[in-house]
């Protein structure tokens, strides 16, 4: 039908074999595709970085969910990612304890050696810096997590390093 | 019944109600903004908060939310005793709302505004900044400011809940909570507009209002009835410097309810057209100029041209309006302005609700019913109401899950988290998928004349001794066992068909599953759907008669008067136009300029329903009055007016006393000797502004007040409103309830029916419990061709509201709907256009779900006059073709299923 109606509407991205083979994977453990809405997501943030519309709209026809469900799930959810980020996502605290023990102080020295605000990511698209409530590590006070690693105990030189390891990596 | 005490009061309460429900039915002011009274509770707002103590010692209780407490038995409640609690929350909710008052349309009417006086939360401290938000372009009928959102959830749960819209809803959290489409673009729901109500706040707002807004309170309205189809939506139009500036649903419990489509709300301001005909002309001959005539002479002229006249009714003209026509011509001369095989359904309509043992199904009735058939009638495009009553039923399933474990009725939340998708049965059998296929256990694709085969064989199958069909397949055998089963094992079966497929026999086979599902006291539900808003009416004008206008066409009068009908959109154009050529004079009645009044030697300026009062019946045979909201111009008068020299009241108790079945009309208005202490019911609320000067610049003097036809309201603010349980409730008011949420006022309970009445007269008596049969037909359809069926949109298909700028905005031109293979046949490409056999070329869409050999052919838009189909056309590849300025293909939204969707 599509090649015979013309259409100017955005369109789906074709999921990858690996995504599809992970989202049917989850679908086994749900009576309802809806409920498979966030994995699938998950599963093409793992693969892509974040969800674009591209990716939202081919998740919806996918599991033939409406896209203004999956919008609601993946904007109701911080870590689902609905604009590009780099490479590397840094949560930083800023909760309570990571705030008593300088936090401010923390951010403010990420944003002098990187040049990003919370929310931006550096021009080489390493870096994006992203604050989060309470990362459940408080006794270790201040606390961030690059990617997955938690880094705890944090000092300006601490995350000097931190960034220059994740550079080398690069 | 329960007993409790609420402030040391003692009161009776209906424990299956929540107790939100009983402190509103027994008159207490308490706040609440996510109740709803169709959609239940879902306790998110916390603003219906009251204490419950444990028991007599208990001196502190504890808070609960009154939309979810269940009353018990002896409890002891306090409303005073939370109000501080109810003071913070909204508090609360308010810090982020803008202070947007004076700015905002939902101002005067804001249930938010209401609620946050009624909390004592007069006083602002909270002097940070607030979050702000987009806002999004939603089409043509809806506003859309995010900031004013309190969260309260209800137009979620309206959209998607409800009304079953799926491209809306929450998004983020907290702070960032946003409700909208995931993209920009037009609301897709038919249904859109009743956001506009069920919002507390000014988020969604009518926008085509907003073009010409006045305040509440500066409106001048009347109780009116939609004009948009045969369901007859009870409506409030508001009016200001002599235009319609809005629609707003005036409650029927057994009609609409609280909810409207998107045409009754916003496809009436045809009244404000420019293609009005604003005056009353005439001229000499075919080809010379109208000139203007002064109202008397044009009268005088009508009188005179009706003498041997042939008159052609309406069935968009009210009761009394065709009745005048009637007089004047006398019986014999009068005929009905619809086809004969129109004239004919609705007369076997009539015959149904009358002689055979069913119920007939008013939208409360469809509400609750737990297995519906829906026989070759696209309900959302021809009867959008019922659709969206249909779509309640479904979740008659779910509630019955509920009870079955205790649960209350009203815990929305929890009744929707154990159906999840479990619905009550509905089947559809038609030629093409309908915007419930989302909800329908089986849409089954297949013509009418094949689809009430299948009808009459589930007949057969539920009492043997209907009559039995040959000539289906296996497959359709095996439905018809099964619907016929599942409408047997229900407790209240439905059955869905009406006129708009134009084959009759899909009546016979709707009239025979009811008549067979018939045993003991139970009757099922039967809707049958008629085409315009006094479709019914005329056919009762009727009285049987099969006298429609192809006899009118073919009388051989010299002299033909026309009453508010376009004849084009009746019969065939060629036939049409050698009628009104071998007439000496054609006299028109109408509001619009159209193809016939352009034709006509003399134009009557006929008021809309918005400047004349009438009865109109709808499908159901419910008659309904409608009071004229504003006097029109001095050269505008209403039909019934422009045909008769009698007063209004006498034409209405003429018609009643003369048409079988039609009495009770005279009892749908108090009558003109109504007064209240002398005073009649004000048109405009007692705050009313600019009274003296609105005229000024025209002139200093105030004008007398006129009198209107019905004698019950007066154009004036003076006068006693309807407060709390009169018969003609106006826009409804009380202190402290501004907003349309007052209506719980005037309800018998909260929610329930209005004190009162005032839901018009069922004219059609049954009290049969006979079981006779139509016999099945044995037509068998064959042309050379592709079959033709017609394909109908509820924006752009009706006459009057396609005149309404918004409305065209949603519309699209002429189109034909083929098959897959059918295109390929054709050889056809996105960019080419379908030659349609003598009628010119339009584009064409493809639907998967069509059966090849068969063309869906659009009804009434521009391009193509389906009145010239044949039953079977050739179609071929148009060359050299350009898609018309009016094509609009996002607009056919014809199923919720992808796979079918058009884009
Ligand atoms: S938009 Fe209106 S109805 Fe929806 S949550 Fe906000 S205030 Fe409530
Ligand atoms: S369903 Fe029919 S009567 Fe009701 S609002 Fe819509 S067009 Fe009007
Ligand atoms: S407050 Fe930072 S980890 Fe708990
Ligand atoms: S009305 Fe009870 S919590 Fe909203």
């Amino acid at each position: 039908m599509n090649n015979i109606i013309a259409s100017t509407a955005l369109k789906a991205r074709q999921l990858t074999d690996e995504e599809i083979h992970e989202i049917e994977h989850e679908k086994t453990h749900y009576p309802y595709a809806q409920a498979v809405g966030l994995e699938a997501l998950k599963i093409v943030q793992k693969y892509q970085g974040w969800v674009s519309d591209e990716s939202l709209l081919a998740v919806s026809e996918y599991l033939d969910i409406p896209p203004d469900d999956l919008e609601g799930v993946a904007t109701f959810f911080n870590m689902i990612f609905r604009r590009p980020v780099g490479k590397n996502v840094i949560l930083l605290c800023d909760s309570v304890a990571c705030w008593m023990l300088g936090c401010d102080d923390l951010k403010a020295h990420i944003t002098s050696v990187l040049g990003i605000e919370y929310g931006e990511t550096t021009e080489d698209n390493l870096f994006t810096l992203i604050p989060v409530p309470c990362l459940g590590d408080c006794d270790r006070a201040p606390s961030m997590m690059v990617g997955r690693e938690l880094y705890r105990n944090l000092t300006n030189e601490k995350i000097d390093q931190i960034i220059a390891d994740y550079k080398a990596k690069a | 019944m329960a007993s409790i005490t609420i402030d040391g009061k003692v009161f009776e309460v209906d424990e299956k109600n929540n107790l939100l429900q009983e402190c509103l039915s027994h008159a207490m002011d308490l706040p609440y903004f996510c109740w709803h009274p169709s959609m239940g509770s879902v306790g998110s707002c916390r603003q219906c908060a009251v204490v419950e103590y444990a028991n007599e010692e208990d001196q502190k209780g504890r808070l609960v939310m009154a939309c979810m407490t269940e009353p018990r038995e002896g409890a002891r409640y306090s409303i005073a005793a939370a109000a501080k609690f109810r003071a913070q929350a909204i508090e609360s909710i308010m810090i982020n709302h803008p202070h947007d008052c004076p700015v905002c349309e939902e101002g005067g009417e804001c249930h938010l505004q209401d609620m946050t006086v009624m909390s004592g939360h007069t006083y602002r401290r909270y002097d940070g900044k607030k979050k702000t938000h987009n806002n999004q372009y939603l089409g043509p009928f809806i506003n859309h400011e995010m900031n004013r959102c309190i969260t309260c959830y209800r137009c979620v749960r309206y959209y998607k809940d409800y009304a079953g819209g799926t491209d809306f809803g929450p998004q983020a959290s907290h702070d960032n909570t946003y409700f909208g489409r995931w993209q920009e673009g037009p609301l897709e729901s038919e249904f859109s507009g009743n956001l506009v109500e069920v919002c507390p706040t000014g988020v969604f707002t009518d926008k085509p209002f907003s073009k010409h807004y006045s305040r509440k309170w500066d409106l001048q309205s009347s109780p009116s009835i939609c004009t948009g189809c045969s369901v007859g939506c009870n409506t409030n139009p508001g009016e200001r410097y002599g235009t319609l500036r809005r629609i707003v649903n005036r409650f029927n419990d057994e009609v609409n309810g609280y909810f409207l489509c998107d045409k009754g709300r916003f496809g009436a301001e045809y009244v404000n057209s420019p293609e009005r005909i604003p005056v009353s002309m005439t001229r000499d001959s075919h080809n010379s100029d109208p000139v203007q005539i002064e109202p008397a002479l044009a009268k005088d002229a009508l009188k005179k041209a009706a003498k041997g006249a042939v008159a052609i009714g309406s069935p968009r003209a009210s009761m009394e309006a065709n009745y005048a026509l009637r007089e004047l011509v006398g019986e014999e001369n009068f005929y009905a302005g619809i086809s004969a095989n129109e004239l004919g359904m609705l007369n076997k309509i009539i015959d149904i609700y009358q002689n055979k043992p069913v119920n007939v199904a008013s939208v409360k009735d469809i509400e609750g019913s737990d297995a519906v058939l829906i026989l070759g009638e696209d309900l959302t495009n021809t009867a959008a109401r019922l659709a969206l009553g249909v779509r309640q039923s479904a979740k008659n399933l779910g509630r019955q899950m509920g009870a079955d474990l205790n649960f209350p009725i009203w815990h929305d939340a929890a009744i929707r988290q154990l159906a999840m998708d479990k619905l009550s049965p509905l089947y559809i059998l038609s030629p093409h998928t309908t915007r419930l296929d989302d909800i329908a256990h089986t849409s089954h694709i297949s013509s009418a004349e094949n689809s009430a085969k299948i009808g009459m064989a589930i007949a057969h199958a539920i009492d043997a001794s209907a009559p039995a069909v040959e000539g289906l397949n296996k497959e359709e055998q095996a439905l018809a066992l099964e619907i016929a089963e599942t409408l047997k094992s229900a407790k209240q079966a439905l059955i869905i068909s009406g006129t708009s497929s134009l084959e009759p026999a899909l009546l016979d086979a709707a009239s025979n599953i009811a008549t067979a599902l018939h045993s003991g006291n139970s009757k099922a539900n039967l809707a049958l759907v008629c085409s315009e808003s006094n479709s019914m009416g005329l056919a009762l004008m009727m009285q049987g008669s099969g006298k429609s206008i192809d006899e009118a066409m073919s009388a051989g009068a010299k002299t033909a008067i026309v009453l508010e009908n376009d004849l084009y959109r009746r019969a065939a154009s060629a036939k049409v136009d050698a009628f009104i050529n071998s007439l000496d004079q054609l006299v028109v009645l109408d509001h619009l300029k159209n193809r016939t009044g352009e034709q006509a030697n003399l134009v009557l300026a006929a008021a809309t329903f918005a400047e004349s009062s009438g009865t109109f019946v709808n499908y159901e045979g419910r008659a309904q009055h409608y009071y004229s909201t504003f006097k029109p111009d001095s050269n505008i008068r209403s039909s019934a007016l422009w045909l008769s020299d009698k007063h209004f009241n006498e034409i209405t108790a003429d018609c009643a006393a003369a048409i079988a079945n039609c009495a009770a009309i005279l009892e749908l208005t108090p009558g003109e000797n109504y007064n209240f202490a002398g005073l009649k019911v004000p048109r405009q609320h007692h705050r009313y502004s600019g009274r003296t000067s609105m005229r000024a610049n025209i002139n200093v003097h105030e004008p007398k007040q006129e009198q209107d036809e019905d004698g019950v309201m007066v154009y004036s603010m003076e006068g006693v409103p309807a407060i709390k349980d009169a018969a003609v409730l106006n826009s409804p008011w009380v202190p402290g309830w501004n907003s349309n949420q007052s209506i719980f006022k005037f309800q018998e309970f909260a929610g329930g029916p209005l004190k009162q009445g005032s839901k018009g007269q069922r004219l059609i008596a049954n009290n049969s419990t006979e079981k006779t049969w139509y016999e099945a037909g044995t037509s068998d359809f064959s042309a050379e061709g592709y079959k033709v069926f017609p394909v109908y949109h509820l924006f752009g298909s009706e006459e009057l509201s396609a005149y309404t700028p918004a409305i065209q905005e949603k519309a699209t031109s002429a189109y034909v709907s083929l098959s897959p293979e059918d295109a390929e046949k054709l050889g056809l490409k996105a960019s080419d256009g379908v030659q349609v056999e003598h009628n010119g070329a339009v584009p064409f869409v493809v639907r998967k779900a069509i059966q090849p050999g068969t063309v869906g052919v659009s009804v009434g838009l521009k391009g193509l006059n389906f009145q010239d189909m044949s039953a079977a056309i050739a179609l071929d590849k148009a060359a050299e073709w350009k898609n018309p300025d009016l094509w609009r293909a996002a607009n056919i939204i014809v199923s919720d299923k992808r796979e079918e969707r058009v884009d």
